[in-house]
């Protein structure tokens, strides 16, 4: 019987319990002996012409070496990863030359022997700060009013209809044929991810081969940043080494500007040398993630028909244009959601303004696409007076309809969108839910009952095409297993379901097998871990090679066996081969090893994407003296196409339940007008914690996708992307018959009370 | 300053700054490093040790304050080979992903059942309020420490 499917305790725990794993502050290397501290000195203002004065700071205790960008020799820039924006915002100095961009960027950074000497030296380096004008809010970003590159003369840094990512926008004539039409703006908060590992680097020098430790979501994309930036001094080569790490939601893609210093400071220095910034600078300089502005036309037919759709998409890019600009490339193409709506038209900018750059976070793009339709659904149903529900049910992408091409023009591939609503909603017993609700209200207690529902579709292993993960499968002289993977877990639990995927193929104990990740030595190629498409891609890629190797050790088996090849099969339950029928003679994986030099095999087959899909049920309960929100329940039915570890699944969704959640209600990155931010630690931000959540009731549902080997979609984000409309739409679901239709999240007690007064006047 | 320690049984002496604090002691002079540092407000946790057998995070207390008492570390908790019940909870629960909060948060929630060994799903939700996660949602930490309960 197979391993798949079953729940499986995970085997990487015991070094997390026992010795608190190996991050990369924790690593003792021989290399890493006699290792200096880094520190970087940051910018306090928003936008501003500076000049650095390090002479005092270079006299301090321990201090050996103090540096501005002048002093740079070697690497000054870090380019962008996505070469579509006008050069002054896609390269990003690596310390600030003559203009700062935003608090938290780097001006200097010091060398010291100590952690707390650095930090000391840090307050001794002064710099003169010449102000500059500040533009904080995306929208008003747009009106260029203030410009923060000069030289480029606007802040607008793409429109992605000009590069046909986007149809464009006609005019009002687009919604003339509808019976009822709804628009309305929705924002989506800068959120933080806050992995609890801050960023985490180290470097040294082998000879003239650079080795670079990190906390890191791709250790091949770092060693190709720095195999750039290196090119000349690293002419033995680049080893990147990423250890255990301490989450990373898609804000440790990229390398940054801290990191890729190292190197460079460690050749000047002539030693290695180690950063661990502190949580404050993480949150100031670590990129966030959402930080969207959408507009939202609807229209239809009154008896509930979907026809028209209008997106207009704002990002703020921060002060340089990183791959947060870039991800309308992930909201654009999920625009309709789980809806069949034939005319769509779309628009997307990304503005520069005065603050950290976004990257990604959990769900990049898609839950941005997802929140607003389900808001416009809901919002264009109360105005045609229907019932959200029967009009999603009405518009849903017929189950039967698959593969299908969206008005968009996206291809999603397997999906029973009504089922997963029919499930959720029976899971929470939606009717006796409006019941309580009703019997609420008839009270008129301050406490109202608030019942949301969303149902999103997303894509993972993006973007459309798709992507391929490296993988390899060889088999020791032992007879075990040693599988290596270019994805990169942090979390994920890779070695777990992966090993379960090889020894589903190779009838080997999954505990002989060794997984082996993150040493671009010893995994030469591959891409990393984010965007939900390790298993599709990764786990793929371990099947097919394993599948291969069986193959190839048939072969060997018949020689050994003197027997025809079509004749020999494994027996996965004794891992032995044996021609079909007589088992009594057979051999064993190590007398297969044995006969050959070299029993590995390799896979990165291009694989299509996939669509995960489900329906999440929130009820809260808001006081509506003090605006106070209490999520009292929170059920979801998930689909993640065919389960490999429904333990490792199930925590998967829960996580990003809670991130999604933790939008909906609490995190916000804030700056002042000023551009200083006012969520600089988690003293500030309001990062959920256990008492600000219920249990959440997970409903099973698999369709497989006919994308890939396995069947199997993407589980990383799917939780962060139905959770917040839900938790959004049952918050207003309490204040409406107060005559409140919308409120942005987060659904702070300060914005549901203000909106209550605001109510309560008219 | 000379500060002397006993870390899961260990004496460890060692002379300091007076500001060092009992984190860095123990990931730097007890080079123990289960022991992680997620903020600098006191807010995440990660760092939670027991100092004579109560939770406290460790980035709250100057190693001075801790001299000549007795802490213990997440490296000092399973007996052997035999893991804690709380640490067997948690694998048993999947109650870690990444793993960076997991020593904090076993060491916080053994100190949690010590004080109210059949407390309930709300008084474990509020009793872990200052140990954060990012990856696990809380919902199967949550199920190991009442898992862990119930076994005692």
């Amino acid at each position: 019987m197979s391993i798949l499917g079953n729940r499986v305790l995970r085997r990487e725990d015991e070094s997390f319990l026992t010795v608190g794993a190996t991050y990369t502050a924790d690593l003792v290397h021989p290399l890493l002996e006699n290792a200096a501290t880094v520190t970087y000195v940051r910018s306090t203002m928003a936008h501003a012409t500076i000049s650095v004065d390090t002479s005092e700071a270079v006299t301090m205790p321990g201090v050996l070496a103090v540096m501005v960008a002048a002093d740079l020799d070697g690497p000054s820039i870090l380019p962008g990863a996505v070469p579509m924006f006008p050069e002054p915002m896609l390269n990003r100095p690596i310390l600030a030359t003559d203009t700062v961009r935003f608090v938290g960027e780097c001006v200097a950074v010091i060398v010291s022997e100590t952690a707390t000497q650095g930090v000391d030296a840090a307050e001794a380096v002064f710099v003169d700060y010449e102000p500059l004008p500040v533009v904080v809010d995306m929208e008003e970003a747009l009106t260029d009013e203030v410009v923060v590159y000069a030289e480029v003369g606007t802040n607008l840094a793409i429109d992605f209809s000009a590069i046909g990512m986007a149809t464009g926008i006609t005019d009002e004539t687009f919604f003339a044929n509808c019976d009822v039409v709804t628009s309305g703006r929705v924002a989506h908060q800068r959120t933080a991810a806050a992995p609890l590992e801050v960023r985490s680097t180290a470097a040294a020098w082998d000879g003239d081969k650079l080795v670079f430790w990190t906390s890191n979501q791709g250790p091949q994309g770092v060693k190709g940043v720095l195999g750039t930036l290196y090119a000349e001094t690293a002419t033995g080569g680049v080893q990147v080494i990423v250890p255990d790490v301490g989450g990373g939601f898609g804000a440790k893609i990229a390398a940054y500007p801290e990191d890729v210093l190292l190197p460079w400071l460690a050749q000047k220095i002539g030693r290695p040398m180690r950063w661990f910034e502190t949580r404050t600078e993480n949150m100031q300089a670590m990129g966030p993630g959402r930080a969207h502005v959408h507009r939202f036309t609807l229209g239809g037919s009154a008896d509930g028909n979907l026809t028209h759709y209008r997106l207009e998409v704002l990002v703020d890019s921060g002060a340089y244009a990183r791959l947060g600009a870039f991800l309308p490339m992930f909201t654009l193409p999920m625009t309709t959601g789980v809806y069949d709506i034939a005319s769509v038209e779309t628009s997307a900018l990304s503005v520069i303004t005065n603050t950290t750059p976004t990257e990604a976070y959990r769900g990049a793009g898609r839950p941005e696409a997802t929140l607003t339709i389900e808001r416009a659904v809901e919002l264009w149903s109360f105005q045609a007076g229907l019932d959200p529900i029967d009009v999603r049910r009405r518009n849903f992408l017929a189950a039967d309809s698959f593969p299908v091409t969206t008005g968009v023009g996206t291809v999603y591939d397997s999906g029973e969108y009504e089922r997963s609503l029919d499930l959720a909603l029976e899971a929470a017993d939606y009717p006796a839910l409006r019941e309580q609700q009703a019997q609420r209200r008839a009270e008129g207690g301050a406490k109202q009952l608030g019942i949301g529902v969303a149902t999103y579709v997303e894509v993972t292993a993006g973007p459309a095409p798709g992507g391929s993960e490296y993988g390899k499968v060889e088999i020791t002289p032992e007879g075990k297993a040693r599988i290596y993977s270019g994805a990169l877990s942090h979390g994920q639990s890779h070695m777990t379901t992966f090993s379960m995927i090889a020894a589903d193929q190779l009838g080997i104990d999954m505990n002989d097998i060794e997984f082996v990740q993150g040493d671009t030595d010893v995994v030469t190629q591959g891409v990393g871990t984010f965007g939900s498409r390790s298993t599709q891609l990764g786990g793929s890629s371990i099947h097919k090679a394993s599948g291969a190797i069986v193959e190839r050790a048939r072969s060997i088996a018949a020689d050994l066996l003197e027997a025809n090849v079509d004749d020999v099969v494994l027996d996965k339950a004794a891992g032995l081969f044996h021609v079909a029928g007589s088992p009594a003679v057979s051999r064993t994986w190590a007398d297969i090893a044995a006969a050959t030099d070299d029993l590995s095999e390799e896979s990165k087959e291009d694989l299509l994407c996939s669509y995960p899909f489900g329906t999440h049920v929130a009820v809260v309960e808001v006081d509506t003296e003090t605006g106070g929100v209490t999520l009292l329940r929170m059920i979801t039915c998930d689909d993640a196409g065919r389960i490999i570890n429904p333990l490792i699944v199930e925590g998967q969704r829960h996580g990003g339940i809670a991130q999604g959640v933790a939008q909906a209600l609490y995190e916000e990155v804030v700056y002042d007008a000023d551009g200083n931010l006012q969520t600089a630690n988690f003293a500030d931000y309001g990062f959920i914690s256990a008492a600000e959540l219920p249990s959440f009731e997970l409903v099973p549902l698999e369709t497989p996708t006919p994308n890939n080997p396995l069947g199997v979609k993407g589980i990383g984000e799917s939780g962060a992307i139905g959770s917040t409309p839900a938790v959004q739409s049952a918050v207003i679901d309490a204040l409406r018959p107060l005559g409140i239709t919308h409120i942005d999240v987060p659904l702070s007690p300060e914005k549901v009370w203000s909106a209550l007064a605001v109510a309560q006047e008219s | 300053m000379q500060v002397s320690i006993t870390i899961n049984g260990n004496l460890v002496s060692h002379d300091v700054e007076p500001r060092t604090l009992l984190v860095h002691f123990i990931r730097e002079q007890a080079e123990l490093t289960g022991t992680n540092v997620g903020c600098d407000s006191s807010s995440c946790g990660a760092c939670t040790i027991h100092v004579n057998g109560e939770a406290v995070k460790s980035c709250t207390m100057l190693a001075v304050q801790a001299d000549g008492q007795e802490v213990t570390t997440i490296e000092g908790l399973a007996d052997g080979d035999t893991l804690h019940p709380m640490q067997q909870a948690f694998h048993e629960c999947h109650a870690l992903q990444c793993g960076y909060c997991t020593p904090g948060m076993v060491m916080a929630a053994v100190s949690l059942l010590d004080e109210k060994p059949d407390a309930n799903e709300a008084e474990v939700r509020e009793g872990l309020e200052g140990n954060l996660c990012r990856c696990t949602g809380y919902h199967n930490i949550v199920k190991a420490v009442l898992q862990a309960g119930g076994a005692q």
